[in-house]
């Protein structure tokens, strides 16, 4: 064990995607709990395939991938916000329209350069060897960004969180800090998906909230605890995945499936007792 | 020699006029809310009550006319208890987190609460006597305790002026009583209240103001005039207007 987590810790590659995971778990948690929550949960997973719709052009068309992801995963975020918020359309359709869209389009993009050399399975299911160091240092600004806004503006993500309704009447400006969460999810999402895959990165949002639901009863707990096990998941899911030589996306989301179905035992006995 | 008091009104609403779309809902309304009042809004389904919630907070613009707040209250100082709704169900707060979340709209853009705010979310949850619930998981509570959090809540984010949007639906006789009672000990410590209701007998039996729209038309007096007009009959047994 001691001498797996030593081997890791000697390659620059899985530092950088340590570096870059350990971050984006974090963000990802927090984030999560307020989503989850909002009945948002599935933003998560549209935002990261547009995401993967934005990678596969800026490939193709010879782009800095980053540079072309976020601000079109920024712009997604606001129109999901915006179709689900006017009503015309409901926000689970808007979301599965949205991203099937952009998962049509990078698929295409993705197979009509035949000659390149584009990987689309590490772009879907994510890969450690993508973690460029510009990757890590973008990685590193843009979690440090979003874990202090987060910080920053808890009292109003819960109140926004718990009762939006009520935050409007008293005057808090909810659809700004509405806004304010999809830029951050969309931020994180873009950061975390070349190492987790389009298809995985929203996992990341979603369990930790789910499992640390399970067991506490208070948005201070739940979010801590969320943070806390999403960065426990994430390294444990790297071991497994250099120890076992699966791919690191896939492994860290069987720790988190397995880890929420554990919060939900410990979640029923905690009731009984 | 006849002294006139002259009461500032703490809001004046002045023909109002409300609309979805092309459809109007209010038309022409106009009433005041004095200082110190106890006004309560009946009426029929449909005859636009909860729009005129959504107008007197903000959420929603007049077509025509006008909402003015006087005597130094401002839009973000109204406590609101809205109705019950359902994601809240199975939310992780606390009592207090959920009570203290109403000190939010004095805090502007600084994060965390002050020590002030602490003691005020305190001061409201023993008022309502749910001090002993604090630390309880919000979700886990009976339907009045919800109400009795809400209720402090709102007290939070006022000191002058709270807004009822059916406050005892769902809840039993004994619970719904109790709540009466915390709301009249709210009114008496100077706290404004305008309270949403289909309570019919407990609009009669509290109110100062009574607020009644129909369909076609509205009636705005005191208690004593609306004993006296023709809408009495009308809320208490169904009876059409003539």
């Amino acid at each position: 064990m001691i001498e797996i987590i030593s081997e890791i810790f000697s390659s620059p590659i899985l530092v950088r995607a340590m570096i870059v995971g350990i971050l984006v778990s974090l963000c990802a948690a927090l984030l999560g709990v307020s989503l989850v929550l909002k009945r948002f949960s599935m933003i998560g997973d549209g935002l990261s395939h547009v995401g993967f719709g934005a990678l596969a052009i800026a490939a193709v068309m010879n782009l800095a991938p980053m540079a072309v992801a976020i601000p079109v995963v920024i712009i997604a975020a606001f129109l999901l916000l915006r179709l689900s918020s006017n009503g015309k359309i409901k926000g689970d359709a808007a979301i599965a329209m949205i991203s099937t869209g952009a998962l049509g389009v990078g698929v295409m993009a993705v197979s009509m350069s035949k000659g390149m050399n584009i990987d689309l399975n590490s772009y879907l299911f994510g890969s450690i060897m993508s973690v460029s160091s510009e990757d890590v240092v973008i990685s590193v600004i843009l979690s440090v960004i979003v874990l202090f806004i987060f910080v920053f503006f808890y009292t109003k993500i819960f109140a926004i969180t718990f009762d939006e309704n009520f935050a409007k009447a008293t005057g808090t400006a909810a659809d700004i800090y509405n806004m304010l969460i999809a830029l951050l999810t969309a931020m994180t999402i873009v950061i975390g998906m070349r190492l987790m895959g389009s298809m995985l990165i929203s996992s990341l949002i979603i369990f930790p909230a789910l499992c640390s639901m399970r067991v506490f009863k208070n948005f201070k707990s739940v979010t801590i605890c969320s943070g806390i096990i999403s960065v426990i998941t994430f390294l444990a899911g790297m071991i497994i995945s250099y120890a076992a030589e699966t791919p690191c996306g896939a492994s860290i989301v069987c720790v988190n499936a397995l880890s929420f179905i554990v919060f939900y035992i410990i979640g029923k006995i905690k009731k009984t007792t | 020699m006849i002294l006139e008091v002259f009461v500032t009104a703490l809001i004046s609403i002045d023909n109002l006029t409300l609309s979805y779309e092309n459809m109007t809902v209010i038309e022409n309304l106009s009433f005041e809310v004095f200082d110190g009042d106890y006004l309560c809004v009946v009426g029929e389904n449909g005859s636009g009550k909860s729009t005129l919630v959504k107008a007197l907070l903000s959420l929603k613009k007049p077509d025509k006319g006008s909402i003015e707040f006087g005597d130094g209250l401002k839009k973000n100082e109204i406590g609101y208890l809205p109705q019950q709704n359902v994601a809240q169900k199975d939310f992780p707060a606390s009592v207090y987190e959920v009570v203290i979340s109403g000190c939010l709209n004095s805090r502007g853009i600084r994060p965390f609460y002050s020590s002030k705010d602490k003691k005020r979310a305190l001061d409201n949850m023993e008022l309502l006597n749910i001090t002993d619930l604090k630390s309880r998981s919000y979700r886990d509570l009976s339907g009045g305790q919800q109400q009795r959090v809400l209720l402090s809540r709102a007290l939070c984010a006022t000191k002058k002026l709270i807004l009822l949007d059916e406050p005892v639906a769902g809840l039993d006789p004994i619970v719904t009583a109790e709540l009466y009672d915390l709301i009249k000990k709210i009114n008496k410590s100077g706290v404004t209240v305008i309270m949403v209701t289909h309570d019919f007998p407990a609009a009669l039996k509290y109110s100062k103001h009574i607020l009644c729209m129909t369909e076609e038309d509205w009636f705005f007096g005191s208690r004593e005039e609306f004993l006296k007009s023709k809408f009495v009959n009308f809320m208490r047994g169904g009876e059409e207007l003539d």
